[in-house]
């Protein structure tokens, strides 16, 4: 830790970690604002529109924060990885600026419609614009998803004698297969984040005995579409996910799995200690040969371990990889019951007098923030040591000219500034969950924050 | 097909600056130009609904440097990196100052935010000038293709400049200049009562510095960056757009004076269209120029490979036309004047 590698490692891994947190809501959301507006217009009952600004607000400050901390990430493949901008820029600048051109300009005008020009729009012209802000924010998380998978499992490409990697197939690039097993995983994840925010907001509510009739739409949307991506998010996206890495990046596999030695009928660890040094897992808990059944399809089949690869392609930080993916499936099992559980309870009609199930569903908002940052993390961890897979190594990749104190300098800077951010998203959602979804329409809303002339 | 590129990054660019401008002006002018709270609402009111989609157009221009010039982004950007992350946070702070001045209606917050706001908004102004006046000087490119410059070094042209020197001060303090005029031309289009009468004088007073500054900056450069001169002479087709420049600025007081308040912005928009048209005219074929001339970037070595431009020029019309419908009918719908008094809004 401390080399110029090490230091741009974790620029990039901290500034995009902290950014995640703000587009998984807003994609989620986006989706369950469209529901809300949707039932507004054919129940034709208020209280949904009201619901739907109450949420459009509380999207409104996590898509500030997110798009303030986005525009670093773009600038970043320049300014702190140049080597790998300047080899790969004519390929995922493809991807990167289209995501500019077709989503954020979709996105940002129709936002800045919806959240301002409701009167003006009319119903159905409000609707419009909330659908176009989930097209255009689900459009944006493709576009990058699709340039996080070049990076795992490159296609369409082709190395031009200089060592310039050029873009050969437009399509391939754009509809390669990882990006679309990945894309479904991860705006499962999202979805969760959504539904696990609005189920909490909900339960809020009706434990403190107030709003109650938005805390339980709020319970009610987010646990039935909960429960449905949760369960998704195991099967069949996880089982595509798995196979993928397992066919195109078998030692990450070995690695995550904490698999050292290659193995017929290899058992899946639940739980043990990774002891890289010693090569073996402390105090494992193992289901016998069910890692063999779940990548192969086949009890006895053979699972390479770490040891059938050499050390220098082994991921360089196996212990963390090893925790996030467990950390990750683990969490995800959670949602499956949890959502799971609440849905029988709201199917047989007892879920809002069950006091324990909406403590349960109040403390638990934080859990899918941490499934998703884990399941990045294992992408990304497991997919060292590349930058490219099989490509460019990470240590190819930075920006040659700016030494570790210039990027200590800067990581530093961003360290201090979102935390200041992280105050105040605080500090704003607390207070919008404080004022509760009625008081908006009752009286000129004090905090508009934008506004264009009145009619 | 890399000269057509050029020219489409260059617009893209130039897109940035006319739309971000103004809301950069009207934050630098902020609190020249409004007193009251109600009257910075005002301001803050004009570009509300519009500075996110505006700085659209900064990434939108930095994803297609990306694609078409890969190795003008990656010099570029980790060259000019102190800059360009101190330029991110301002864009943080500056973003966030608009967005949550308004959440909370107290005489501590709401005065706290404007400061943020306009204080970014000025050194931002001054830094993209300066970003500019560093690539119109030429930077310390070697046969690596990279360069790295501290903030400043001795604040002299010399083969190790810093980001700051004599010249590129100059271009910033120039761009905040024309900014403010550009962002105070912006405010008085769209607001009526004193925070409307109170730009347009700042405007035209503001235009005397914008006219010293440009005309100093315009012989200086001559004597920085020698390739402007030689463009000048093989093209002269090419004084068109100083020509552009300055029938622009002479529109701004002609306007003003006629109280024609749209077409005082936009004679603001043709000046500074024509002086930035000016700068990539003088530097091409160039991206990048170097101290030595024989390390600069050119159009030609920092390139991507011809499939994907090819293949970008038919999603970047295409993408293009969307965005030009979504910016005609956002600008339509919010339309019209912002008051002091409005206190209610489009819902």
């Amino acid at each position: 830790m401390g080399s110029a590698l090490d230091v741009h490692r974790l620029h990039f891994a901290f500034t995009v970690t902290f950014h995640y947190l703000f587009p998984q809501l807003t994609m989620g959301l986006a989706l369950l604002i469209v529901i809300l507006k949707t039932m507004a217009i054919r129940s034709g009952d208020e209280h949904y529109n009201r619901a739907a600004r109450f949420w459009a607000k509380i999207f409104g400050i996590n898509f500030a924060i997110g798009v303030v901390t986005g525009i670093p990430m773009e600038f970043q493949f320049g300014t702190n990885w140049a080597e790998f901008s300047k080899s790969a820029g004519g390929v995922i600048g493809q991807t990167l600026a289209m995501e500019g051109i077709f989503s954020f300009f979709l996105e940002s005008s129709f936002l800045g419609l919806f959240l301002y020009g409701e009167k003006r729009l009319g119903q159905f012209g409000h609707w419009v614009s909330a659908v176009l802000v989930f097209v255009g924010s689900w459009l944006s998380g493709y576009l990058i998803v699709a340039t996080d998978a070049w990076m795992q499992h490159p296609t369409g490409y082709r190395i031009l004698p200089n060592g310039e990697i050029a873009l050969a197939s437009f399509w391939g690039l754009l509809l390669n297969p990882w990006a679309l097993a990945q894309y479904a995983h991860n705006m499962l994840g999202a979805v969760q984040t959504g539904c696990f925010v609005m189920a909490a907001v909900g339960a809020f509510y009706i434990l403190s005995k107030r709003e109650l009739f938005y805390g339980k739409t709020f319970v009610r949307i987010g646990v039935m579409v909960g429960v449905v991506a949760a369960v998704l998010q195991l099967a069949p996206s996880g089982d595509i996910q798995g196979k993928m890495v397992a066919n195109h990046q078998p030692v990450t596999l070995a690695a995550m799995e904490g698999l050292f030695v290659s193995e017929e009928g290899a058992p899946l660890a639940i739980l043990g200690q990774p002891d890289v040094q010693k090569r073996k897992l402390d105090n494992p808990l193992e289901i016998p040969s069910m890692l063999s059944f779940l990548t192969y399809r086949e009890w006895s089949a053979n699972v390479r371990g770490l040891d059938s690869f050499p050390q220098t392609d082994w991921p360089d930080t196996i212990e963390l990889l090893y925790y996030s993916y467990h950390v990750m499936v683990g969490l995800g099992t959670l949602f499956i019951a949890i959502m799971g559980l609440a849905a029988i309870l709201l199917w047989r009609k007892k879920l809002f007098e069950a006091r324990w199930m909406l403590w349960l569903l109040m403390i638990t908002f934080p859990l899918p923030y941490i499934a998703n940052t884990a399941g990045w993390m294992t992408a990304e961890l497991g997919r060292q040591p590349w930058l490219i897979y099989g490509v460019m190594r990470t240590a190819h990749g930075f920006s040659p000219r700016v030494v570790a104190g210039n990027a200590w300098f800067t990581l530093i800077g961003f360290m201090g500034m979102y935390t200041l951010l992280s105050i105040l998203w605080l500090f704003l959602v607390y207070r919008e969950i404080e004022q509760g979804p009625e008081l908006e329409g009752t009286k000129p809303d004090p905090n508009s924050p934008l506004l264009a002339e009145a009619d | 097909m890399e000269t057509l590129w050029f020219c489409l990054v260059a617009v893209m660019v130039a897109m940035y600056v006319l739309l971000d401008g103004f809301d950069l002006g009207a934050g630098a002018v902020h609190f020249l130009v409004a007193r009251t709270n109600e009257e910075r609402r005002q301001v803050i009111a004009t570009i509300g609904p519009v500075w996110d989609g505006n700085e659209v157009w900064l990434l939108a221009a930095g994803g297609v440097l990306y694609f078409a010039f890969p190795l003008l982004y990656a010099s570029g950007f980790s060259g000019f990196y102190l800059p360009l992350m101190m330029v991110l946070w301002l864009l943080i702070l500056r973003g966030t100052a608009i967005e949550f001045r308004n959440h909370i209606q107290s005489p501590i917050w709401i005065p706290f935010w404007d400061f943020v706001f306009s204080a970014a908004s000025l050194l931002l102004a001054i830094f993209f000038g300066a970003a500019l006046g560093n690539v119109v000087r030429g930077v310390p490119l070697d046969e690596s293709g990279y360069f790295f410059e501290p903030l400043w070094t001795n604040f002299r042209l010399g083969d190790h400049p810093g980001i700051l020197d004599w010249y590129t001060i100059l271009v910033g303090v120039t761009a905040l200049l024309a900014l403010m005029m550009h962002g105070a031309l912006w405010v008085q289009f769209k607001t009526v009562g004193a925070v409307r009468e109170r730009s347009a004088r700042l405007a035209s007073w503001v235009w005397w510095g914008v006219l010293i500054f440009s005309g100093l900056l315009t012989m200086l450069t001559f004597s920085v960056q020698p390739q402007v001169v030689a463009n000048f002479k093989t093209w002269p087709v090419g004084f068109i757009l100083p020509a552009l420049a300055i029938a622009g600025l002479a529109g701004v007081p002609f306007e003003l004076r006629r109280k024609d308040e749209l077409k005082a912005f936009l004679a603001s928009c043709v000046y500074l269209l024509g002086m930035l048209t000016s700068v990539v005219f003088g530097v091409y074929p160039m991206v990048l120029p170097s101290r030595d001339p024989a390390y600069s970037l050119t159009i030609t070595n920092a390139k991507a490979a011809d499939y994907g431009l090819k293949i970008g020029l038919i999603w970047w019309v295409l993408g293009m036309i969307l965005a030009a419908g979504y910016f005609i009918y956002v600008y339509r719908t919010f339309a019209g004047k912002v008051s002091a008094e409005a206190g209610s809004h489009g819902d």
